[in-house]
């Protein structure tokens, strides 16, 4: 993003499209697939494009790309349940796995013929690769990670959130003059959509034109991610996350004694992480996990705006911290003010007591 | 092997902090350093150097004290260093700095084509992960993102081999030279460097190009003007409409405290309550702890 | 590699005050300078928020003023004795202090440092950082000839070397220059800058434009140990801390980290740094053995300066004038020495000894060398007469309906309780004697 070194808010400047970008119209959504299984975040992506659709009055669209068959089919289907009103499927064989050049080909020319206004993706590792190329080559900006997507009423332009340096600010970022409009967005940032089956909508089939012997790169191998025995933080429905208030590794069981009897998933802040407490892939917030349990309770964390965006969208958060000033009671439902190797054992027992468990 | 690393340097993040009461980022007595993601893409790249032979040349486009970031990858074992400096370069955004960045990569490959660009994953103040994919495209170099692995590399037959780490798994990609590589974090550990090369880093001569020297053709597509996206909002995060309640808490007694936030709790908010129930009925299944 | 061996004219280890006062005054003369720093940059390891004793680097750097960072110049100096819930204390404030060329400035370390550095690599300094000088190299014959660093192929080579690395010196214990530092003659300093508005710290303390104010503690805050607490205002932040001995803080087993929160919710001092931001904290040890715990300062090729040596002056709290002054001392030595073509052997360097006999340093250390054992082994001072005085004081100013004359006698009354007639006396003799 430019000027992330401003600190104060620059001067509006005027967004002036001319020409062709005038007609650039229309939310896009890619429907990103790796190996038949369509990511969530497309989904959570799909609804917030549904309310930016409806607020500039124009169609969303999800594209779906792959090798032929039915799994495509499905997944345009599965894109109208969630909100598409029409879906560009991009079938080819060179397409099966993810690769970035025919991706990348593939999504420009999609732009190029038919112009949509705002294009989102998943800050996923696919989303991330493929957005910085497509806006490369395109030539139109890019935010990547955003927090929140709105529409300014003025001028119709996508405004873009996301938190800025390593400080407690957030900042609002807009593609001047260019288009399409782009942003990522990371998985579980947004709420997932009620799927409504009986949506359906218009499928319109593009021929990508590729051919693989133009390809270079060749994948020889793929191994998948043994998930078993793996935390599985974003779709916890509660989860115990202890930060460095926690005071020494010791402490940390605390916050796991509370998490068994609970049922709930450990998360952790990046403090207590880098203390070496605990596993980074327990993270939660801007550079490690997004959750949004029913449940949070937050342990010795200061509530730094990079472990806030992770988890402010919990239905519950109860705070404990020792400080009454912690910016974490600025958006936390519950604060219990003390000393949480205290006030961890006596949850602990009253969730205990209330569940019927030791 | 001629190699390209790009690094960048950045406040120190863990030293920011926004002031409390102009609500601005203090910058004051903020270290710098170079960006950690980029750490794993130099020792990567100096990997390749020490057993294919050839150089490891370090760029940045910044302000002239980067300089000082250079000469530090100097003294971990690069062999040389271009720095990227002119005025009109302030203000860009990724799309911007690309361009900058690849124009001066194609001006290093007039003097001698160059095999591999490295970049780090991220930088962690713009964060954005799309400086790398942009240079990539701009310079054609076939483009290896997220890599965990450097698998093996034939020069010979202009080939390499990576793993990448992508969303469900870990790919195993070959391709062709010249490409680039975004390195994985945790990948490797930067060497530490002997004291010749702290002596060669600090006598080092830095280059340092402008504009024209970088090779900058397009004028109008650097900085600010060159840049499509612009900050149009700094600010600080809003409080929930309440304050949380709060919860008198007695460490003579703790345990009335978590009994009346339960209660709160169970009263106020349906969803932790159904929950909560679920893990009745479920109580002594346990869930899935390390 | 098979990299020439380097060799230099002279190596200083350290770069703070003392190795910067060194370096750059042999790098200005033409030497050639290596400057080894184990820290990422210079300052870097350096405790923040200090007193800056313009004199010194004066004689150093005429014109410093021009461009080094300097917070505020100090125009106001209290002194409290401190007693849980009160404070009784003297202002001096003086408009004379804003004359032209200031005397006394805060500034922060890191930025001081940074800059001094600048200045040293100016004046033809190498300065490398990151190097960590392992031990001292010496030839057959016991003579220093260089040092190693923490790196491969680390000798490097040079005519002396002039260790400036700080109290804990482990280059000079672990070549038996001097011995391990004792408990009882290092104070351990802890401090934290806080942040908020120069309007804020303006009003708090009555100050404009670049004024500064300084406020030194001593009594209840240090619990009965030896020790002080102070807290200077720079531009935009108050820098607070206290330091005790570290002998007695392993006695009564308390924390720095609890001493400076209590300091820092004492009733005179909370209200003066609340709304701030804490950003800096840090813990450093002093040597403050004085004048008698003052090592061997020279030897065949070798020098110490600064900390290293001792060279602080407990009671004013001046150690960075010091460390300057014996820095720029040690390389004026040896540049008569280079000048007259003559080895850094330990009986040329005896000039260094009798440069230092001359200075204000040794002077003032000899003048304050009974202090230290003296607050060690009479309590009363730290442990009694502030409670004491600051009860007087409450006593003297409230009015409750008793007389003055009543007053005057139950305070002498408190005093004498706590010390006979004659202990009282004696403690101002020995005050007297000490500082003598
Ligand atoms: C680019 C970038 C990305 C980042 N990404 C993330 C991220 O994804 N996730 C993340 O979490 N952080 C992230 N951070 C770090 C973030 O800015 C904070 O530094 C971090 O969240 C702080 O962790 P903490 O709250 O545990 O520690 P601290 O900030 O040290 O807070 C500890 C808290 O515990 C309280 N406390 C102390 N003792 C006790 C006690 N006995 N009982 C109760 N409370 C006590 C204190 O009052 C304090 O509020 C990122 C930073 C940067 C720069
Ligand atoms: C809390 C506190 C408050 C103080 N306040 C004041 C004040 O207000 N005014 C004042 O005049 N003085 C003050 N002092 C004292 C003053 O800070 C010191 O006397 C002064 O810093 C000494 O300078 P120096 O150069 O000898 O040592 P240092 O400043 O300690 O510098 C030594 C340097 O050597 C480096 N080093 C150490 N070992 C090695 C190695 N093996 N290899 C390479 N480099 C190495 C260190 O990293 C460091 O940078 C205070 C001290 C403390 C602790
Ligand atoms: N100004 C720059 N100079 C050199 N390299 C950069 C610059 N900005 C970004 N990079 C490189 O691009 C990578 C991704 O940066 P970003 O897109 O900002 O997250 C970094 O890890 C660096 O390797």
């Amino acid at each position: 993003m430019s000027n992330a070194k401003t600190d104060k808010p620059i001067k509006k400047r005027k967004v002036k499209l001319e020409g062709d970008l005038l007609n650039y119209k229309g939310v896009w959504v890619l429907v990103e697939s790796e190996r038949g299984h369509v990511h969530p975040v497309s989904w959570e992506l799909m609804g917030q494009g549904r309310l930016l659709a409806d607020q500039l009055g124009v169609e969303l669209c999800g594209v779906v790309m792959g090798a032929p068959g039915p799994e495509l089919q499905a997944q345009c289907e599965a894109a109208f349940a969630y909100g598409a009103d029409r879906c560009y499927r991009v079938a080819s064989p060179v397409l099966a796995d993810y690769r970035n050049v025919p991706y990348t080909q593939a999504l420009t020319d999609l732009v190029n013929q038919f112009k949509p206004e705002i294009m989102l993706l998943g800050a996923t590792t696919l989303g991330r690769d493929l957005a910085g190329s497509v806006a490369t080559t395109l030539k139109t900006g890019l935010t990547a990670d955003c927090t929140e997507l709105a529409i300014d009423p003025e001028d119709r332009c996508l405004l873009s959130t996301r938190p800025t340096f390593g400080g407690s600010l957030l900042c609002t970022i807009v593609t001047l003059n260019y288009r399409p409009q782009m942003a990522t967005v990371r998985h579980r940032v947004m709420p997932m959509p009620e799927a409504q089956p009986e949506r359906s909508g218009l499928i319109v089939d593009v021929d990508p034109h590729l051919v693989e012997t133009d390809v270079i790169t060749k994948i020889l191998d793929f191994v998948p991610d043994d998930q078993s025995g793996k935390p599985q933080l974003p779709y916890a429905e509660m989860i115990v996350s202890g930060g460095k208030g926690l005071g020494k590794a010791e402490n940390f069981k605390l916050v796991w004694d509370l998490a068994k009897t609970l049922g709930a998933e450990v998360g952790a802040s990046r403090a207590a992480i880098h203390a070496g407490w605990i596993a980074a892939d327990r993270q939660v917030g801007q550079t490690g996990k997004t959750v949004r349990p029913a449940l949070y309770i937050a342990a010795g964390i200061s509530g730094a705006i990079q472990h806030r965006v992770g988890m402010e969208a919990s239905d519950c958060i109860i705070a404990i911290n020792n400080d009454p000033s912690a910016p974490i009671f600025d958006f936390a439902h519950y604060a219990i003010v003390g000393d949480c190797v205290q006030v961890l054992p006596a949850l602990r027992k009253t969730f205990a007591a209330y569940l019927g468990k030791p | 092997m001629n190699i390209v690393v790009c690094i960048k340097q950045v406040p120190d993040s863990t030293h920011i902090r926004v002031h409390p009461v102009t609500n601005t980022i203090m910058r004051q007595g903020v270290p710098a350093v170079i960006n950690p993601y980029d750490l794993f893409a130099i020792e990567a790249a100096l990997q390749i150097r020490d057993t294919h032979g050839g150089k490891v040349t370090v760029i940045t486009m910044g302000p002239p004290p980067a300089a000082v970031a250079l000469r530090k990858a100097l003294a971990y074992g690069c062999d040389e260093a271009v720095l990227i400096t002119d005025k009109i370069f302030s203000g860009a955004d990724t799309l911007a700095t690309s361009y900058v960045l690849a124009s001066a990569i194609a001006t290093l490959g007039k003097e001698q084509p160059v095999d591999l660009v490295f970049t780090g994953k991220q930088t962690i103040d713009g964060d954005t992960a799309q400086v790398g994919p942009g240079i990539a495209k701009r310079l054609n170099l076939e483009l290896l993102t997220y890599v965990s692995k450097i698998v093996a590399v034939n020069r010979e037959a202009g080939k390499i081999q990576v793993e990448r780490r992508a969303e469900g798994g870990v790919q195993l990609l070959e391709t062709r030279l010249p490409a680039l590589i975004t390195m994985l974090e945790g990948t490797n550990e930067i060497r530490f460097g002997s004291a010749p090369d702290m002596f060669r880093a600090a006598r080092a001569e830095i280059r340092t190009w402008d504009r024209e020297s970088a090779g900058i053709e397009d004028l109008k597509k650097v900085g600010l003007k060159g840049s499509p996206t612009v900050v149009s909002r700094v600010f600080g995060p809003t409080p929930r409409a309440e304050k949380a309640q709060q919860i008198a808490f007695d460490p003579a007694a703790p345990q009335a405290a978590t009994d009346a936030l339960l209660e709160k709790v169970l009263a106020e908010i349906p969803k932790v309550g159904k929950e909560l129930e679920r893990h009745k009925v479920e109580a002594g299944a346990g869930a899935n702890h390390e | 590699m098979n990299q020439p061996t380097e060799k230099f004219d002279v190596i200083v280890v350290g770069a703070g005050p003392a190795g910067n006062a060194a370096a750059y005054t042999l790098a200005k003369a033409g030497k050639k300078v290596l400057q080894l720093e184990r820290g990422e940059y210079p300052g870097s390891k350096n405790v923040q928020g200090a007193i800056l004793y313009a004199d010194a680097l004066e004689k150093i750097i005429p014109d410093f003023r021009d461009s080094a960072p300097l917070e505020r110049h100090v125009v106001e100096q209290r002194m409290w004795l401190m007693e849980e819930q009160s404070h009784l204390g003297t202002h001096f404030r003086s408009d004379q202090y804003n004359q032209q060329p200031g005397n006394r400035y805060t500034i922060i370390r890191a930025r001081f440092d940074k800059w001094f550095s600048d200045q040293v690599q100016q004046a033809g300094a190498l300065v490398l950082c990151e190097m960590t000088v392992t031990e001292l190299l010496k030839d057959e014959s016991g003579r220093v000839i260089g040092v190693n660093v923490d790196r491969e192929n680390g000798r490097i080579y040079a005519d002396a070397v002039i260790l400036a690395d700080g109290v804990n010196s482990l280059v000079a214990s672990r070549a038996g220059l001097r011995e391990d530092i004792k408990p009882a003659a290092v104070a351990l300093g802890v401090k934290e800058i806080i942040f908020m508005p120069k309007e804020t710290i303006d009003a708090r303390f009555n100050l404009t434009g670049q004024e500064g104010a300084v406020i030194e503690m001593f009594g209840s805050i240090s619990e009965g140990m030896v020790g002080t607490g102070f807290l200077y205002t720079n531009k935009d932040s108050i820098s607070v801390g206290i330091g005790c001995m570290l002998s007695d803080m392993k006695q009564q087993q308390t924390t720095p980290v609890e001493l400076l929160e209590k300091l820092k919710r004492h009733p005179s001092v909370a209200p003066l740094i609340a709304g701030g931001e804490t950003r800096e904290y840090a813990a450093h040890l002093l040597p403050e053995g004085g004048y008698d715990a003052l090592p061997k300062l020279y030897g065949e090729g070798w020098m110490l300066v600064g900390d290293s040596a001792g060279f602080l002056n407990a009671v004013h709290r001046e150690g960075s004038n010091l460390a300057m002054t014996t820095g720029r001392l040690a390389a004026e030595t040896l540049l008569e020495l280079f000048a007259a073509g003559q080895p850094a052997s330990a009986s040329n360097l005896a000039r260094y000894q009798a440069r230092l006999d001359e200075s204000f340093v040794m002077k003032d250390l000899k003048k304050y060398r009974k202090i230290p054992g003296m607050l060690d082994r009479q309590r009363q001072f730290v442990a009694d007469y502030p409670g004491l005085l600051n009860q007087a004081a409450f006593n003297f100013f409230s009015v409750d309906g008793r007389d003055k004359e009543a007053k005057e006698k139950e305070i002498i009354a408190s005093f004498r309780q706590r010390r006979s007639l004659l202990g009282l006396l004696g403690d101002a003799f020995r005050v007297w004697r000490a500082t003598r």
